[in-house]
């Protein structure tokens, strides 16, 4: 329990360390922001694609950090000394995911009440989608830890990674900004849990290959 | 018996890097592999370690491990202090602090602990990758070139620390393909050994 709060608490500070939140939600309400500029200033309409673009603008800068999750670790030797303390990788990489979530997660939630209001998006409509965004962004950190482990070590690993994280991350983007619906919000939990089941595993064989 | 390496040979990118290399290490005692570049030293250490997987034989390990490779591992943006106590704290033993001060005093560091290890000289950070190993306090030690990048204070630091390890009931499996002074340790020549 120790070792796993030390991984996470790790994790957590790499996260925010250097601006690297900041970033983020600065990556995210930027994007948000092109959307009336290229939609145009009708509040109606606005409203009604508010949780799309929000979705959308979450899922590129959900590409931000990917980069940054495993390939320095994988550089530096990081995984080697862990094998050698005994911990299982699977394990490691699903805290990971919870360090990633942690530091992405809530500094994005709060950013998407800004988007929400420059949206015109009511009370219902913006708590609609930070339910959308509290069951999605889970599964949206595996989808990065996993992505950052697939590409690590690879020379073009910033274009790959959205080659491979935009179309895995799809059913999100659908069940997130549908997420007015009951439905969609159980569909988006399901799917962000699958996510969060499987990456660490995948994320972990990927590193197993690129340290052999 | 703390390590037994049993017939091991090792492939690496489709090459035959040694075959049938047996080898025990009881408390106290060291083997020091020596041969030219390329020819599987950090490989051995890697498979003893368990990092990779043989080509044939076996490896059995029966006690704790600390691996020093040129890879420092340690989080570059943290001072040294806490980069160190990272890892001390994922050892499972008590006093983490403690042991990366005394680990720290030993390698001769104890002034940089607050100080960012990206601020580290090349001597340094082998001194630090050292005083991880020190700080693990664990019965066997896997050093990978530890005298790389070292001055001859260094060196001295170095032979001493691995001495009083083996003192104490290490065992130390070390490569290296400089002169070290290793009393009574086991030479593993890879070139002279193995037909590659």
């Amino acid at each position: 329990m120790k070792a796993a709060l030390t991984l996470i608490a790790r994790d957590v500070r790499r996260g925010y360390a250097g601006g690297g939140a900041g970033l983020v939600c600065g990556f995210f309400l930027l994007a948000v922001v092109l959307f009336p500029f290229a939609i145009g200033p009708d509040r109606a309409v606005l409203a009604r694609i508010g949780a799309g673009a929000i979705w959308v603008a979450a899922l590129l800068a959900a590409l931000l950090p990917v980069e940054r999750l495993v390939a320095p670790d994988c550089e530096s030797g990081w995984f080697d000394q862990i094998c050698v303390h005994g911990l299982s990788l699977p394990l490691v990489m699903a805290l990971r995911i919870a360090g990633h979530w942690l530091a992405f997660a809530p500094p994005l939630m709060l950013a998407a009440l800004v988007a929400g209001a420059l949206f015109g998006l009511d009370g219902l409509g913006m708590a609609r989608v930070e339910a959308g965004l509290l069951l999605g962004t889970p599964g949206l950190a595996a989808l990065a830890v996993a992505t950052g482990a697939l590409t690590a070590g690879l020379r073009t690993a910033g274009g790959l990674a959205g080659l491979l994280l935009l179309p895995l991350a799809l059913p999100l983007l659908i069940f997130g900004a549908g997420s007015g619906d009951m439905g969609a919000l159980k569909l988006l939990a399901a799917v962000s849990l699958m996510l969060v089941a499987g990456a660490p595993w995948i994320a972990a064989a990927a590193i197993r290959s690129v340290r052999d | 018996m703390i390590l037994a390496l049993s017939q091991l040979a090792c492939a690496r990118g489709g090459r035959l890097l040694f075959t049938h290399l047996s080898l025990t290490l009881a408390a106290g005692e060291a083997a020091v592999v020596t041969g030219p570049n390329g020819i599987g030293k950090s490989s051995l250490l890697r498979l003893a370690a368990g990092l990779i997987a043989p080509f044939e034989g076996g490896v059995t390990r029966s006690a704790r491990m600390a691996l020093m490779t040129e890879d420092l591992a340690l989080d570059t943006e943290r001072r040294l202090g806490e980069a160190l106590l990272f890892w001390a704290r994922l050892d499972g033993l008590a006093a983490a602090g403690e042991r990366v001060a005394r680990a720290l005093d030993t390698v001769g560091l104890a002034r940089l602990a607050d100080v960012p290890v990206r601020l580290l000289s090349t001597g340094q950070r082998r001194r630090a990758g050292l005083a991880r190993v020190l700080a693990a306090e664990a019965p066997l030690w896997l050093l990978d070139e530890p005298g790389n990048g070292l001055d001859g204070e260094g060196i001295a630091m170095l032979e001493q620390a691995i001495a009083r390890h083996r003192e104490m009931g290490g065992a130390v499996l070390l490569t290296t393909h400089q002169p070290l002074a290793v009393p009574g340790a086991v030479i593993l020549p890879l070139a002279e050994r193995v037909p590659v």
